[in-house]
C-alpha cells in the first residue's frame, strides 16, 4: 500500500494529477472488482450448502465445511479418503509440473539462441515462427493435435511407414497428445519470460567464461542459468498455473479415462448444478497451486520481487 | 616456456568490410606489446582473433609455433581482459577470481586460497566475499586482472582496460600494470587508443590505422622516427609543413616550403628525387626560439597566442601562412619572448625533423 502511494506520487509528478488518479483508480477497480470481490464471493459460496433458490437466505442457509469434507472423504463420512478426487488433483498437479519442466527444457535453449546467437533475419524468423501458430484459436489447435497424434494421424503414419513401430500407438490414451498440446500452448510465455532475463546478460561474460576454459555446460550452469533463473521462475509460475487451470485441452486431448481437476470443477458447476461444491473445488485448486508455487520458489530461492522484474 | 605469438599475414573481413588488413608480426614471449590506434581501427578485432573468438579470413595465428586454426578460445594459452571487464556480477569477488580454477576442478579450499593470494597481490586483501558491484572502477579493474592471472595464461590480452578510469587512477594503474607484467614475466598484448599509455608501458608498439598496421617499433623509435604521416601525426603532437624536395645529401633532405628552405631527416633512409612532394614533421618541443641566427632552418614567425601550462608554455605561431606550435620550457630564459612586437625566429635541428612522402603509395 505504501509502495502504491509512492507510485502514485511519482506518477502524478511526472504525468499530472489527472492521469495519476485515472491509473490508480483503474488499477484499484481491476484488483478489487474483477479479482478480489469475485474470489471472495466464490470463497463464501464454497462454505455454503447447495440450496434450492427459495431457501437462499433462509434459516438453512448457514456456513458449513461440508464441501471441503466431501473433497477429502467423499460420501464415506470420514471413514475413507476420497481417493478418486484427490487422485485427480494429484495427477493434475504432477502433469502440470511435467508440462512446465518440458517447457523449461524446450524454451531455455530457444530463448538463449534468440537472445545471443541468432541475429537479424534468423531471429525475426524464429519469433514469427513462435507467434504465428497462436493466430489459430485454442480449440482448433487442440483438435489439430488430436489429428496429429491420432491412431491414423501423421505421427503414427510416419512411424509406421518408417517401421519404427508396427502397431499404431495410442498417444491419446497415454496422454502424450495432452502433454504435447499443453506444452506447445504455453511455449511462447516461457520463451519470452526466459528471453527477457537472458537478454540482459552481457555477451562478453559468456566469452570471458569461455576464454577461461569453461565448457559450454559450465558456462550455462554458472553464468547463464543464474541470470535466467528469475525468468524461468516467472515463466514456470505462469505455465504451471495455466496448465493446472486448463479446461479445453484436457477436454479434447485427454484420454477417455483421465480427468483433469478443472473438469471436476466444471462438472460440479454445470452438470451437477452444485455451485457451492464447484466453488469449493475451485478454491482447493487455487490454494494448492499457490502453495505449491511458493514451496518451489522457496526451494529454488527465488524471491517474488525477482519474478516481477 | 615463453611462447611467441605470430600473426602470419592475417586479414579479417566481416562480409565485404575489411577490419584488419594483412597483419604480419611477431610478439616475443615476455614482451609488453601494444596496439595503438584510433577508435574503430580494428584493435579489438585483432585481439579477439588472437584469443580465438574471431577466425582470420586469411593468414594464420601461431602461438608457441602451433597453428591455432582449430583451437577454441577455451583451449588457447591466452587470457583476455575485456574492454568492459566482463566480471560476473552474480558471483563474489573471490568466486570471480577463482573461476578459471573452478573450470579446472580445483578443490574449493584451494581455490579460495589462491583467490586470497591474488587479492593480496592486487592490494585488495579481504574483499573476497564482496559482490562485484561493491567495488570501485579501479578495484574492478584489478579484480579482472587477477581473474585473468588465475587462469595462468602464457599471454595476457588487455583490451583498453584503463579507458574507463579517471586520469589519476589511470596513471597509477599504468605503473601497476607494468610492474605486474615484470613480476609475473608474462607476455602482455595491450590495446589502447591512448598514445601515452602505449609509449610508457610497452617494449614494442604497433600503430594501426583503418585496419592496417603502419609501424612496429619500440616507443622511442615510434616517437622520434615515425615512418608514415599517420604515425607522425597520431603519436604525439606534430607540426606538419608541406613542401617539395630541393636536394638531398646523405640522410638529410631539404624541402622548399612556404616558410623557406627547411632541412630534415629522410624517413627510413629514403632517397627523394627533386620536386617530389613531401611533408616535414617537427614536434613542438623540438622547435626552439633562436636568439642568435641559426645556421639552418631559420623560420621567421609571428607570435599569435600563448598558453601557460606550468612547466611549459605553448606558443602559437604563424609563419608563411602555416600555424606552428612550440613548447617552451619555462625554466629556459629567452630574450625574444620578452620583446614586444611578437616577431620571433624559431628553428630546429635537422636530425630531429622527419620528412615523409605525401604519396601514400610510397609510405609504409
Ligand atoms: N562482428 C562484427 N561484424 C561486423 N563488423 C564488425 C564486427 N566487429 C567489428 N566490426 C567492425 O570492425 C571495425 C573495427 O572494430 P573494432 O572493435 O576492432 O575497433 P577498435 O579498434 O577496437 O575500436 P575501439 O577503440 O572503439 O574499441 C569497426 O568498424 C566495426 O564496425
Ligand atoms: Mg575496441
Amino acid at each position: 500500500m505504501t509502495s502504491l502511494a509512492r507510485f502514485s506520487r511519482d506518477f502524478s509528478s511526472r504525468h499530472g494529477t489527472g492521469a495519476a488518479s485515472f491509473v490508480v483508480a483503474a488499477v484499484l477497480f481491476w484488483i478489487v472488482f474483477l479479482i478480489l470481490l469475485p474470489q471472495l464471493a466464490m470463497l463464501d459460496v464454497s462454505f455454503r450448502h447447495n440450496l434450492p433458490r427459495p431457501e437462499v437466505g433462509g434459516p438453512r442457509d448457514v456456513h458449513t465445511l461440508d464441501n471441503y469434507r466431501y473433497f477429502l472423504f467423499g460420501n464415506s463420512g470420514g471413514a475413507a479418503l476420497n481417493a478418486l478426487d484427490i487422485g485427480v488433483l494429484t495427477k493434475t498437479l504432477v502433469a502440470a509440473v511435467l508440462v512446465t519442466v518440458l517447457d523449461i527444457l524446450l524454451c531455455y535453449p530457444i530463448a538463449f539462441i534468440l537472445a545471443h546467437s541468432a541475429s537479424g533475419a534468423g531471429a525475426r524468423l524464429m519469433v514469427i515462427g513462435l507467434i504465428v501458430p497462436f493466430w489459430i484459436n485454442d480449440i482448433l489447435r487442440a483438435f489439430a493435435f488430436r489429428i496429429l497424434f491420432g491412431a491414423t494421424g501423421v505421427i503414427n503414419g510416419v512411424g509406421l511407414s518408417l517401421g519404427l513401430w508396427d502397431q499404431p500407438i495410442d498417444f491419446i490414451r497415454a496422454d502424450v497428445a495432452l502433454y504435447a498440446g499443453l506444452a506447445y500452448t504455453y511455449v511462447l510465455l516461457m520463451v519470452f519470460s526466459i528471453y527477457n532475463a537472458v537478454e540482459t546478460l552481457d555477451r562478453n561474460q559468456i566469452e570471458a567464461a569461455r576464454d577461461m576454459g569453461a565448457s559450454w555446460w559450465r558456462v550455462h550452469w554458472r553464468i547463464v542459468l543464474p541470470v535466467a533463473k528469475p525468468g524461468i521462475a516467472s515463466g514456470a509460475t505462469m505455465v504451471f498455473m495455466l496448465t493446472a487451470g486448463a479446461l479445453a485441452a484436457p477436454q479434447i486431448l485427454g484420454g477417455p479415462s483421465n480427468l483433469w481437476f478443472t473438469q471436476l470443477i466444471y462438472q460440479w458447476f454445470n452438470d451437477a448444478g452444485d455451485w457451492a461444491r464447484g466453488s469449493a473445488y475451485a478454491t482447493i485448486l487455487l490454494v494448492v497451486c499457490l502453495a505449491f508455487v511458493f514451496l518451489m520458489m522457496r526451494i529454488f530461492r527465488v524471491s517474488i520481487g525477482a519474478i516481477g522484474r | 616456456m615463453t611462447k611467441d605469438v605470430v600473426l602470419d599475414h592475417v586479414s579479417i573481413r566481416f562480409g565485404g568490410y575489411t577490419a584488419v588488413e594483412n597483419a604480419h608480426l611477431t610478439i616475443r614471449g615476455g614482451e609488453f606489446f601494444s596496439f595503438l590506434g584510433p577508435s574503430g581501427c580494428g584493435k579489438t578485432t585483432l585481439l579477439r582473433c588472437i584469443s580465438g573468438f574471431v577466425q582470420p579470413s586469411a593468414g594464420r595465428v601461431l602461438i608457441g609455433g602451433e597453428d591455432m586454426r582449430n583451437v577454441g578460445p577455451n583451449k588457447r594459452p591466452t587470457a583476455l581482459i575485456f574492454q568492459n571487464l566482463a566480471l560476473f556480477p552474480l558471483l563474489t569477488v573471490a568466486e570471480n577470481i577463482a573461476f578459471p580454477l573452478e573450470v579446472r576442478r580445483v578443490g574449493r579450499k584451494q581455490r579460495r586460497k589462491r583467490a586470497d593470494e591474488l587479492l593480496e597481490m592486487i592490494a585488495l586483501p579481504g574483499t573476497g566475499d564482496k559482490k562485484v558491484h561493491e567495488l570501485s572502477g579501479g578495484q574492478k579493474q584489478r579484480v579482472a586482472i587477477a581473474r585473468a592471472l588465475a587462469a595462468e595464461p602464457d599471454i595476457l590480452l588487455l583490451d583498453e582496460p584503463l579507458s574507463a578510469l579517471d586520469l589519476k587512477l589511470r596513471q597509477h594503474m599504468r605503473t601497476e600494470l607494468r610492474a605486474i607484467q615484470q613480476r609475473v614475466g608474462l607476455t602482455f598484448i595491450y590495446i589502447t587508443h591512448d598514445q601515452g599509455e602505449a609509449l610508457t608501458m610497452s617494449d614494442q608498439v604497433a600503430v594501426m590505422n583503418a585496419g592496417v598496421i603502419e609501424q612496429i617499433d619500440n616507443p622511442e623509435t615510434i616517437y622520434n622516427r615515425p615512418r608514415t604521416p599517420f604515425v607522425a601525426s597520431f603519436v604525439g603532437e606534430s607540426n606538419a609543413i608541406h613542401g617539395v624536395v630541393l636536394s638531398q645529401t646523405g640522410r638529410l633532405a631539404t624541402l622548399d616550403t612556404p616558410l623557406g628552405p627547411l632541412t630534415g631527416q629522410a624517413a627510413g633512409g629514403r632517397t627523394y628525387l627533386p620536386k617530389e612532394r613531401c611533408t616535414l614533421f617537427v614536434r613542438p618541443e623540438q622547435l626552439f626560439i633562436a636568439d642568435t641566427p641559426p645556421e639552418v632552418n631559420t623560420i621567421k614567425a609571428k607570435r599569435v597566442n600563448e598558453e601557460f601550462e606550468g612547466s611549459i608554455r605553448t606558443l602559437y605561431l604563424q609563419a608563411g601562412g602555416e600555424a606552428l606550435r612550440l613548447y617552451h620550457m619555462n625554466a629556459a630564459v629567452s630574450a625574444a619572448l620578452a620583446s614586444g612586437d611578437g616577431a620571433v625566429t624559431v628553428s630546429f635541428k635537422p636530425e630531429q625533423a622527419t620528412i615523409l612522402p605525401d604519396d601514400p603509395a610510397l609510405s609504409g
